[in-house]
């Protein structure tokens, strides 16, 4: 025998606390301290803590022997069990998404809604996240762009004023419930698409997954504020197509997160940023003007999130762009059969920035919308150039995007 | 599909929990091919008479539920084995639980209280204690005090917390001056809060005891019973597909049987009048 293997167990004495008061945890983190194997001697004098110590170490299969006759100190020999249950647990990289290798490239599905940098006990269940690839679905912008989107959250019952709604001609407030009916069910479409997709991403992509519920979090706030606008005088939402519809379930059809959030955020929700910038200038009353001032800054970080995802799956996976040219070629296809724009709203846009139903005003009110379809266009062709589009590409892609704006 | 020549497994229904348990270990078995199908009873006495009509090879058995499978055995000239045990059956206590600020400083100063126990049919909240009273203290139920029982699923032989938990509540009450409790207990009504910490104290605990064990059905053939077993203690607690098993059975390892550890209870189900030696039941109110 060596004078080590000789030497005294450690000893402590767990005084008068019962395992009815916490005991447990004295034993424990001095049990910690001596290797598997290795023995512990606990005193104590809670009545009946022998038998309650005798239980603890039977449950966590930690073998006791008694030193005296009168059981008055105890000899604790560590067991296997502890340890064995995190043989085989699985790192799950670094909290901070800086910190090297702190994203894996692919999520286990056996992490499940673990905290990333959390060690995973073996044997946890596998858990269906369709994305858990990182470049399906990941930018390292997700963090910054759901800070500013903290940062810049706002309260609608206080940001805007609701008294600002001076009466308008009846046929221009007519116009305005119809420009927001119509705006209403395309943020139904802006809301549902991150959130389905919010359900299908692995949590080990964190910063993404925060990024996208509170753009959720944002439609459902526009589709209140749009909603409240349309009841400021006593209406009820106007009118909603058929063409308009179909144009927004191929948005929500669409599986693949990359191509969705091209369609979506980058073409769509940038037309829209357009749409809500024109009724922030040209809306016929202040409290228009503020809702669409608010909503449009919301839309730019969704424009920017999609956009540096695009950006960064394009890095990783080049070829993906022909996936895209290709999305949009069959959405305008597919959409070939339907009427796109409906016919109330484009005259609603007008008759909004016209302000009132003479021909000078019609007049200068359809010049807008005309300048309005030509900035969409060529925000959509500046963001097409921005994810490596050639010119050319560009320029048609641009203009096969859905007559519906998105 | 199990053929009619594999062995059969009763269990007693005391949780939904126990379907869970021996859907896996059958799977497991499976894989290590060994085929079992397994029975659920309402109750342990249907059970162990089962092993005695040749209807199952093994039955997971309460300590109770051994006594009296060991007790029809012998009346018959027969015999049944012990087979299995988890690490968590061997040398159990149960203990006498009083409030803090009793005045109560051991078992023979509740003479003429009211003591709280389980179930009628509970090996640790109910005989083993009867036992302990009557033969450390003295004290005879009904005579020297009065019990007074929490009966919960009579059949389940005490495997339902539920009676002691109702117990340990009504010791919180004041409504009885004392109550048994199994120790692990103990420290589960401390964790969720139905005992504070620090509000009560252990006044006495009962001896050594074991608890349930894999019972062999007289007759069953030597080799399929020694196969069984090996397989049940070949389980590996530190294998992850395993572990969720062993943690639903409430284990670390299985060890071999044993049947030394039933004396007190033995003792008791006679002494309390719960079974004669034939293993019938003598117990008048027990309903189950």
């Amino acid at each position: 025998m060596t004078n080590k293997a000789a030497s005294p167990p450690p000893t402590i004495d767990i005084e008068a606390l019962g395992f009815d008061a916490g005991a447990h945890l004295l034993v424990k983190h001095a049990l910690a301290t001596v290797p598997e194997g290795g023995a512990l001697r606990v005193a104590g004098r809670s009545p009946g803590w022998q038998v309650q110590l005798s239980d603890w170490c039977r449950g966590q299969g930690h073998a006791l022997a008694w030193e005296d006759e009168t059981r008055t100190l105890a000899c604790v020999t560590r067991g296997s069990a502890q340890s064995g249950r995190w043989r085989g647990a699985a790192d799950t990289g670094r909290s901070d998404p800086r910190a090297p290798d702190a994203v894996a490239t692919q999520a286990s599905p056996g992490w499940g809604l673990a905290a990333r940098g959390a060690r995973v006990e073996a044997g946890s269940p596998d858990f269906e996240f369709r994305l858990r690839e990182k470049r399906d679905a990941w930018t390292d912008s997700a963090a910054d762009l759901y800070a500013q989107a903290v940062a810049a959250q706002w309260n609608a019952d206080t940001a805007i004023d609701w008294h600002e709604t001076p009466a308008l001609p009846e046929v221009i407030e007519d116009a305005v419930v119809q420009v927001m009916t119509y705006m209403i069910e395309n943020e139904n479409a802006a809301l549902l698409v991150p959130a389905r997709f919010l359900g299908q991403l692995h949590p080990h992509y964190r910063e993404l997954q925060a990024a996208l519920a509170i753009q959720v979090a944002d439609e459902a706030r526009h589709i209140d504020v749009f909603t409240r606008r349309i009841r400021r005088h006593g209406r009820e939402p106007a009118l909603s197509t058929a063409g308009g519809q179909a144009s927004l379930k191929s948005l929500l059809d669409e599986p693949d997160f990359s191509v969705a959030s091209f369609l979506l955020s980058v073409l769509g929700e940038g037309s829209f940023v357009n749409l809500l910038q024109f009724l922030q200038n040209e809306g016929p009353d202040p409290l228009t003007r503020q809702i669409c001032r608010l909503a449009a800054r919301d839309e730019a970080r969704h424009v920017a999130l999609g956009m540096s995802h695009l950006l960064y799956r394009l890095a990783q996976e080049p070829d993906f762009q022909h996936r895209l040219a290709r999305a949009v070629e069959q959405r305008h296809d597919a959409l070939a059969g339907t009427s796109g724009l409906n016919e109330e709203v484009f005259d609603a846009l007008i008759l909004v920035a016209a302000g009132a139903l003479t021909p000078t005003a019609v007049a200068r009110g359809y010049t807008r919308v005309q300048r309005l379809m030509r900035d969409m266009a060529d925000g959509r062709y500046a963001k097409l150039v921005r994810l490596g589009f050639a010119r050319e590409q560009a320029e048609r892609l641009a203009a096969l995007h859905t007559r519906n704006f998105m | 599909m199990p053929s009619s020549h594999i062995p059969l497994l009763g269990a007693v229904a005391y949780a939904p929990k126990v379907v869970t348990i021996w859907e896996g270990f059958k799977a497991y078995f499976a894989e290590r091919g060994y085929a079992f199908d397994y029975i659920l009873y309402s109750n342990y006495e249907t059970q162990v008479e089962a092993q005695f009509k040749g209807d199952i090879a093994f039955a997971w058995n309460s300590p109770l539920a051994w006594v009296r499978a060991d007790r029809m055995a012998r009346a018959r000239g027969e015999h049944v084995q012990a087979l299995a045990m988890r690490d968590s059956d061997i040398d159990l206590h149960s203990v006498l639980v009083v409030r803090s600020d009793s005045p109560t400083q051991n078992p023979a100063d509740l003479r003429g209280r009211t003591i709280g126990f389980g179930a009628v049919d509970s090996p640790q909240a109910t005989l083993i204690p009867l036992d302990h009273l009557r033969h450390e203290a003295g004290l005879v139920a009904g005579h020297d005090y009065t019990a007074r029982r929490f009966d919960v699923l009579g059949g389940k032989h005490g495997d339902h917390i539920g009676g002691e938990r109702d117990a340990a509540q009504a010791l919180m009450k004041g409504e009885i001056d004392a109550a048994w409790m199994i120790a692990g207990n103990h420290r589960a009504f401390a964790h969720e809060g139905t005992l504070s910490a620090g509000a009560t104290r252990i006044l006495a605990s009962t001896g050594a005891f074991d608890h349930c064990n894999m019972t062999v059905s007289p007759g069953v053939d030597a080799q399929v019973a020694r196969h069984f077993g090996e397989i049940l203690l070949g389980m590996d607690w530190n294998d992850a597909r395993t572990r969720p098993l062993l943690e639903l059975e409430g284990l670390k390892a299985w060890r071999p049987g044993r049947a030394s550890g039933y004396a007190r209870l033995e003792r008791a189900a006679t002494e309390e009048g719960f079974y004669d030696e034939q293993g019938r039941i003598t117990a008048a109110d027990y309903r189950y």
